[in-house]
């Protein structure tokens, strides 16, 4: 066990130095030098001189050969500086805490939905299969799989402000200062986002569990005279999780970094707006840094769904 | 009738599908039938699939004769009905600037589609090229490009799409491209896995056994058999294409306004007020999920129709 972690470990390095070395090089590879946008001839606010071009560059940095970039770059994250934004003060070490604390919420609560809705819907479809609530649930599920998130967001909003003349609130609450406002904020995407999530666990949960109740170690289970209830629940159910904790776990990394159309929907200032917003301005440090987040959620992310398919399912051994 | 005329009549007979010399003006013909066939046997195995690739085929008429068939253009202002609701002379209602939503979302379907379609289309074809390619080259080229995708997939697609599409600036060409990038390392993992088991089988062996190149081992051997997944995930692949588009375009980044999107329309309504009109959320929102709908229904037939022992595979 020990030592497949540390495989697993070793292994993520590769691919995160990978990803960094990509958005490092795709950044300066496509047009639109940070300060050429915004200060340049035509398209800029100001207008710089080319010696303030020069001075401004040699203060963010950019006038050192790219290696030089890219190691003083992997150099302050090693240390835990994750540097600051080019264009606003804030340090991107803010922007991630106070925005990421917004996003991840949202994330988690999202999942969280998606199983509170979607695995009682996936298990009594599989039960009671080929019956009236099994043909009205799966049409559910296809249809709100379908249905794409932001506009939910959108329709969610219509519906509150017309029927109930409510408005989510513009102000920025964190659990901790305020639960009930901040609530009021997140609630709203986390709904919109976690309905389609669940549609797809309840959809994945009935396939597995229709296979797994018909395993002879379900039939040993109820030749004992074992409830159906305890059948399902305790024999059945267990084993057909291990594809639903993937899908989750993938939709987490994904929504951990904000699904930005939910976010605009309903105005939430999470991480995906602030990378919208720091890909417009050329913001590189901001999106280096939050691109680097990603690739590292998405790995341990990973590594956290293999590690709890031992725990689910513990036939499964690490090699 | 003499008697080499009999026999030719037999023979021709007998062999039905092997047109005469003037077969090419047949062709279309032939193919036509084939590909009713093929439907008609594909709507009996499921009538969902029917159903959805009725309306997928309804979907491209409308596309293509956009300009026809909408009542109004897509930029014609009528200042007399701003933002108003569904009526007679504007069955969708119209919006901020009079423009009539159905003949929007109408002409608004060419784009989306074709968006998808290219899209899918270029990002499919690298990325069933890379998996055939690594797959059956194996080794250390396969090693080093499987690295490679696992960078790419731990790469969020949307911030590639995004940083492309500010760095390209906004146009139907950058949304393509960026689209496509995104669904090539998915793409190449699902095939290369097929590929790994066509590898081992008789018929590539002997086919290297009597000295094909890699190339043409690869061109037609090896890729014929990857056909079938590559079609069930370019189905579902669309469906995904038309949220990105959708999606992109509601944050102002994909199709540049005033051309109509069904992504643009909503993202317009929240540039232009907080307190949307009810029918602008409503059409342009149905408009994309029911075509999202009919694909993944489209999808899973043809799933279910093509190989029912890809189910596991193609689901994760």
């Amino acid at each position: 066990m020990r030592r497949y972690l540390l495989k697993r470990l070793l292994l993520a390095i590769p691919t995160i130095v990978g990803v960094t070395v990509l958005i490092f090089i795709v950044m300066r590879v496509l047009p639109g030098d940070p300060l050429a946008i915004i200060f340049g001839e035509n398209t800029g606010i100001y207008v710089l001189t080319e010696e303030q071009l020069q001075a401004s560059r040699r203060s963010l940095g950019l006038d050192k050969p790219l290696y030089a970039q890219y190691f003083a770059w992997m150099g302050d994250v090693l240390r835990g500086d994750f540097g600051r934004s080019f264009w606003r003060p804030d340090p991107v070490r803010e922007i991630i805490v106070r925005r990421g604390a917004i996003s991840a919420q949202i994330a988690l609560m999202a999942v969280a939905i998606s199983w509170v809705v979607g695995l009682p819907i996936g298990i009594l479809s599989a039960v009671r299969r080929n019956s009236t609530l099994d043909y009205v649930s799966r049409f559910l599920v296809t249809l709100f799989m379908a249905v794409p998130s932001f506009w939910l967001g959108l329709t969610f909003i219509l519906i509150t402000v017309i029927f109930f003349t409510w408005k989510p609130p513009i102000t920025v609450n964190y659990l901790w200062t305020d639960p009930l406002k901040n609530l009021q904020m997140t609630i709203g995407p986390a709904i919109a986002m976690g309905i389609g999530l669940g549609a797809f666990i309840a959809r994945m949960n009935r396939t597995t569990l229709l296979e797994v109740i018909r395993e002879d170690y379900v039939r040993t289970a109820r030749a004992k005279g074992l409830t159906e209830r305890v059948v399902i629940l305790r024999h059945a159910l267990k084993n057909s999780l291990l594809p639903v904790v993937t899908v989750s776990g993938l939709q987490l990394a994904g929504l951990l970094g904000g699904s930005v159309a939910v976010e605009r929907a309903f105005g939430v200032p999470g991480l995906g707006t602030a990378l919208v917003q720091a890909i417009t301005e050329r913001d590189w440090m901001v999106i280096q840094n939050l691109v680097l987040l990603y690739a590292v959620i998405f790995v341990f992310v990973n590594l956290a769904i293999d590690l709890a398919y031992g725990w689910i399912d513990p036939r499964v051994r690490y090699g | 009738m003499s008697v080499t005329e009999e026999s030719r009549t037999v023979v021709a007979r007998r062999m039905p599908e092997r047109a005469p010399s003037h077969g090419l003006v047949e062709l279309p013909l032939v193919a036509s039938r084939a590909l009713i066939g093929v439907l008609a046997r594909f709507s009996r195995s499921s009538l969902l699939g029917a159903g959805s690739i009725a309306f997928l085929i309804i979907l491209v008429f409308v596309a293509i004769f956009a300009d026809q068939i909408a009542p109004y253009g897509p930029l014609v202002a009528d200042y007399t009905a701003l933002i108003h609701p569904p009526s007679l002379a504007h069955l969708a209602g119209t919006d901020n600037l009079g423009r009539d939503a159905l003949s929007r979302v109408i002409i608004g379907a060419r784009t989306t589609l074709f968006v998808a379609f290219t899209s899918i289309a270029i990002g499919e074809a690298v990325g069933s090229a890379w998996g055939v390619i690594s797959g059956y080259a194996g080794g250390r080229f396969d090693l080093l490009s499987q690295r490679f995708l696992d960078v790419l997939m731990a790469f969020p697609g949307v911030i590639l799409a995004l940083l492309l599409l500010v760095a390209l600036s906004a146009g139907v060409d950058t949304i393509i491209i960026a689209i496509a990038v995104t669904r090539v390392p998915g793409t190449a993992r699902v095939i290369r896995s097929v590929v790994l088991s066509v590898r081992e089988m008789d018929f590539v062996t002997s086919a290297r056994a009597i000295g094909a190149s890699p190339a043409r081992v690869m061109a037609f051997h090896v890729a014929p058999q990857v056909v079938a997944p590559l079609l069930v995930i370019f189905a579902s692949g669309l469906g995904g294409a038309i949220f990105a588009e959708a999606a992109l375009s509601f944050l102002g980044l994909g199709i540049p306004p005033p051309a109509p999107s069904w992504g643009n329309m909503l993202g317009g309504i929240l540039v232009t007020s907080f307190n949307p009109p009810w029918w602008l959320v409503v059409v342009p929102g149905l408009a994309i999920t029911f075509t999202i709908l009919a694909l993944n229904l489209f999808g899973d037939a043809l799933r279910d129709y093509l190989d029912p022992k890809l189910r596991g595979r193609l689901q994760q």
